[in-house]
């Protein structure tokens, strides 16, 4: 129920093994540092693996994969501290595409995306929503055969290198998505690099002429497939962060035995040692809770997913942030360093505790359900 | 519930429910559901009830009257008999002594001693803390020295469960002084009818006689009551250990717990006139038990898993005893927060429990214990 099968075992050990040759620490560093921020090379490697066309549908080119399946692959993005845009690409992207693009949407972008020749990225969150999913001031009217985009976006991941941006917008039959190419007269792109390294971007939509066949599902009912898409990368940065809290895990344990103070290694101080216990605790309680979050998405209700996948978040990031901070701390001042890839983990993990809604803000959304 | 396992062993949930319900003497029930102490009667009522189900044993081996239930097994049927509100099967018996007999005892103390286990007639108690031994237990002192056909006994007991209903006390003695302080260990096991045991009280910080001291001077006790060979006991206190850690995680009953509590959170007024569970900072303190009870459930599976697997409980357990016994802290504790000044007039089962439960972090190996198990076993430090 919770185990992974054999073929996810194998799949696991092959992209591990692809990445354990292909994108060393270092290896990493460099891409962070290129102008692109991620590697089209290693973009390539994972499309010939099948790692982007895992979890597409088997009608568009896929392996109709599901989530337990993006978790594996979402794990080992988190040990490797991957900087290619699986998440927007694949997960946000390409899930919503798949959740509501008509079959020419589908078959225009999918196969595509499998194939790594196509990038996307997802333009949902705006500056004065927060984390709020259903705060969207971005306007799209009918003009003609078109429709005209305007607004604000931010925290878009993935947004300069995308070919297309999946945008949010209200529409006088509420929201609704549109799919609007990059290059389209009135997008703006204003492209940041995070602190984990990753990019994003803040978006401005002057006016956007799109055509109708950019609408992607229906008029005014965006609302479930976004919340549901916005659920899946919940459920995936989860298991991104499991993966990133057993490296910190393994070498926090290492150090302890190797750095000696006082003639002896530290390891052999008992507060170090039930510090680690205590990260081992945690790590342990974040992986049954991304298992269980990822294990869930597609079989329960929506109500019983939301509830799921908030007190996953919750979980994850507690023990995150226990884990990143206690792996700097029993490091010491080399901990605090550029140079040491702790501090790098560290940071994504950072990240990840606010990406898609806080501690807070997923704890009110247990809450809110507790009494029903 | 967040998870459910094979569907052969959810019937066979269904089935346990369904006697569960059926049998569970309603008086039981209500004095389970209030929060009420327990006395003995109370305890062998349902024994009697489950034995005559041959459900009394769930970890026994066939051959010897039990059920050989899988691991899986073993939980869904202390789940549901927690939900229901039944008492839990008395682990100093059935789950603690009697593996060791069957491992290590002789023929006759097998046949002697488990079918009075498995029928109620013999109580048991646990013998192994002593005032200058809790977590360093090989540093025990009370002694048994060989004298022809018996052992002489002399020391103290301590936090000894319910010893005052106990007909019997597996000790862990000391028969040798020179070596290495495990080695000098053995397992003897003592009717506490013999002259020169005796059982004083400790009340507990709720107010409750459960725990004692038991004394023993000059207490003569049968050369054939020795478990296995003399000086072994560490190594059968450590297979016993292995035992007992398993099933700390008490899922059942934080599912109980936190229905009680979440029942109490919408009748309770909070500050503003509205129900408690209307007050946001108090719903979150739900909420994360909520989370912290999901958290264990999965645990505890994915524990269970690798049990099955390996057909023998592992160091994970550890993880499940800390985890288990924090989230049954805090839910008593939250209980009783629930409450407001009504929890203060003694006596109330809420802030009872509240207190009586600080013992979870303390006992089957303080929770301290668990980390450097831990340390140890998972970590290799």
């Amino acid at each position: 129920m919770l185990a992974l099968s054999d073929e996810q075992l194998q799949f696991r050990d092959s992209l591990q093994r692809l990445l354990r040759a292909d994108y060393s620490f270092e290896r990493r560093r460099e891409i962070a540092n290129s102008t692109l921020g991620w590697s089209r090379e290693t973009w390539r490697q994972l499309a010939e693996l099948g790692v982007l066309a895992l979890a597409l549908p088997e009608a568009h080119g896929g392996f109709g994969g599901g989530a337990m399946d993006t978790l594996v692959v979402m794990e080992e993005c988190g040990r490797s501290l991957l900087l290619e845009p699986y998440l927007p690409t694949v997960v946000l992207g390409a899930g919503l595409i798949a959740r509501v693009g008509s079959s020419t949407q589908c078959a225009a972008i999918l196969p595509a995306v499998g194939a790594g020749e196509r990038q996307l990225a997802f333009a949902h969150y705006e500056p004065a929503a927060r984390y709020a999913l259903d705060v969207v001031a971005t306007d799209a009217r009918r003009d003609g055969e078109s429709w005209v985009v305007t607004g604000a976006k931010t925290y878009v991941l993935n947004g300069i290198a995308a070919d297309q941006l999946i945008v949010s917008a209200r529409t006088p039959k509420g929201l609704t998505l549109f799919m609007i190419d990059r290059t389209t007269p009135g997008v703006q792109l204003r492209d940041y690099p995070m602190y984990d390294s990753q990019r994003a971007a803040d978006l401005r939509l002057d006016a956007v002429r799109v055509g109708a066949a950019a609408q992607l599902g229906e008029e005014g009912a965006a609302a479930a497939p976004i919340a549901a898409t916005i659920d899946a990368a919940i459920a995936a940065v989860c298991a991104e962060a499991v993966g990133a809290m057993t490296v910190l895990l393994e070498a926090t344990g290492a150090y302890l035995k190797t750095r000696k103070q006082f003639g002896v290694p530290i390891g052999s101080f008992q507060v170090l040692q039930h510090r680690m216990a205590d990260m081992l605790l945690e790590t342990e309680a974040a992986r049954s809770m991304a298992l269980l979050a990822s294990s869930r998405l597609g079989t329960a209700g929506t109500a019983e997913r939301r509830r799921i996948v908030s007190a996953a978040k919750v979980r994850v990031s507690e023990a995150a942030r226990f884990v990143g901070q206690q792996a700097v701390q029993l490091h010491g001042g080399i901990g605090v360093t550029d140079e040491l890839a702790v501090s790098h983990y560290f940071r994504r993990l950072t990240m990840i505790e606010m990406a898609f809604g806080d501690v807070d803000y997923h704890l009110e959304a247990v809450g809110r359900h507790l009494f029903e | 519930m967040e998870l459910e396992f094979a569907p052969q062993d959810e019937v066979f949930r269904a089935e346990v429910r369904d006697f569960v319900r059926a049998r569970l003497p309603l008086g039981l029930r209500h004095k389970m559901l209030a929060g009420e102490r327990l006395g003995k009667e109370d305890y062998l009522v349902w024994h009697r009830i489950l034995h005559e189900q041959g459900w009394v044993a769930p970890n026994w081996p066939k051959a010897f009257g039990g059920c050989e239930w899988s691991a899986v097994r073993q939980h869904i049927f202390e789940e549901e008999c927690a939900l229901a509100g039944a008492p839990g099967i008395l682990p100093f018996g059935i789950r603690m002594v009697a593996p060791v007999i069957m491992k290590f005892g002789s023929a006759s103390q097998q046949q002697h001693f488990l079918p009075r286990i498995l029928s109620g007639e013999d109580w048991w108690c646990q013998g192994y803390s002593e005032p200058g031994a809790g977590s360093d237990l090989a540093s025990l002192k009370m002694r048994a020295e060989r004298r022809g056909d018996h052992y002489l006994v002399n020391g103290q007991k301590t936090w000894t469960t319910l010893a005052q209903y106990a007909d019997w006390i597996f000790c862990l003695v000391r028969t040798a002084s020179a070596g290495k302080p495990q080695e000098g260990i053995s397992f003897l096991l003592i009717d506490m009818k013999t002259r020169g045991v005796s059982v004083r009280p400790i009340i507990m910080l709720d107010g409750e006689h459960e725990i004692n001291e038991v004394w023993f001077e000059d207490a003569m006790v049968p050369a054939e009551n020795l478990v296995g060979e003399e000086g072994k006991g560490w190594t059968y206190a450590k297979f016993l250990l292995g035992h007992e850690r398993t099933g700390n995680a008490g899922v059942g009953h934080c599912r109980r717990w936190l229905a009680e509590l979440k029942a109490l959170a919408q009748r309770q007024r909070g500050n503003d006139g509205r129900a408690l569970a209307d007050d946001t900072r108090f719903r979150d303190r739900i909420a994360r038990l909520e989370i912290d009870l999901m958290t264990l459930e999965v645990m505890n599976v994915r524990v269970l898993a690798l049990e099955e697997q390996r057909h023998a409980p592992g160091p994970e357990a550890s993880m499940l005893k800390i985890m288990g016994s924090e989230l049954q802290q805090a839910l008593t504790e939250t209980t009783m927060h629930a409450l407001g000044h009504a929890a203060a007039p003694f006596p109330q089962a809420a802030t009872g429990r509240y207190f009586n439960f600080r013992k979870a972090s303390i006992y089957a190996g303080s929770n301290e214990i668990q980390r450097n198990i831990i340390t140890r076993h998972l970590l290799g430090l």
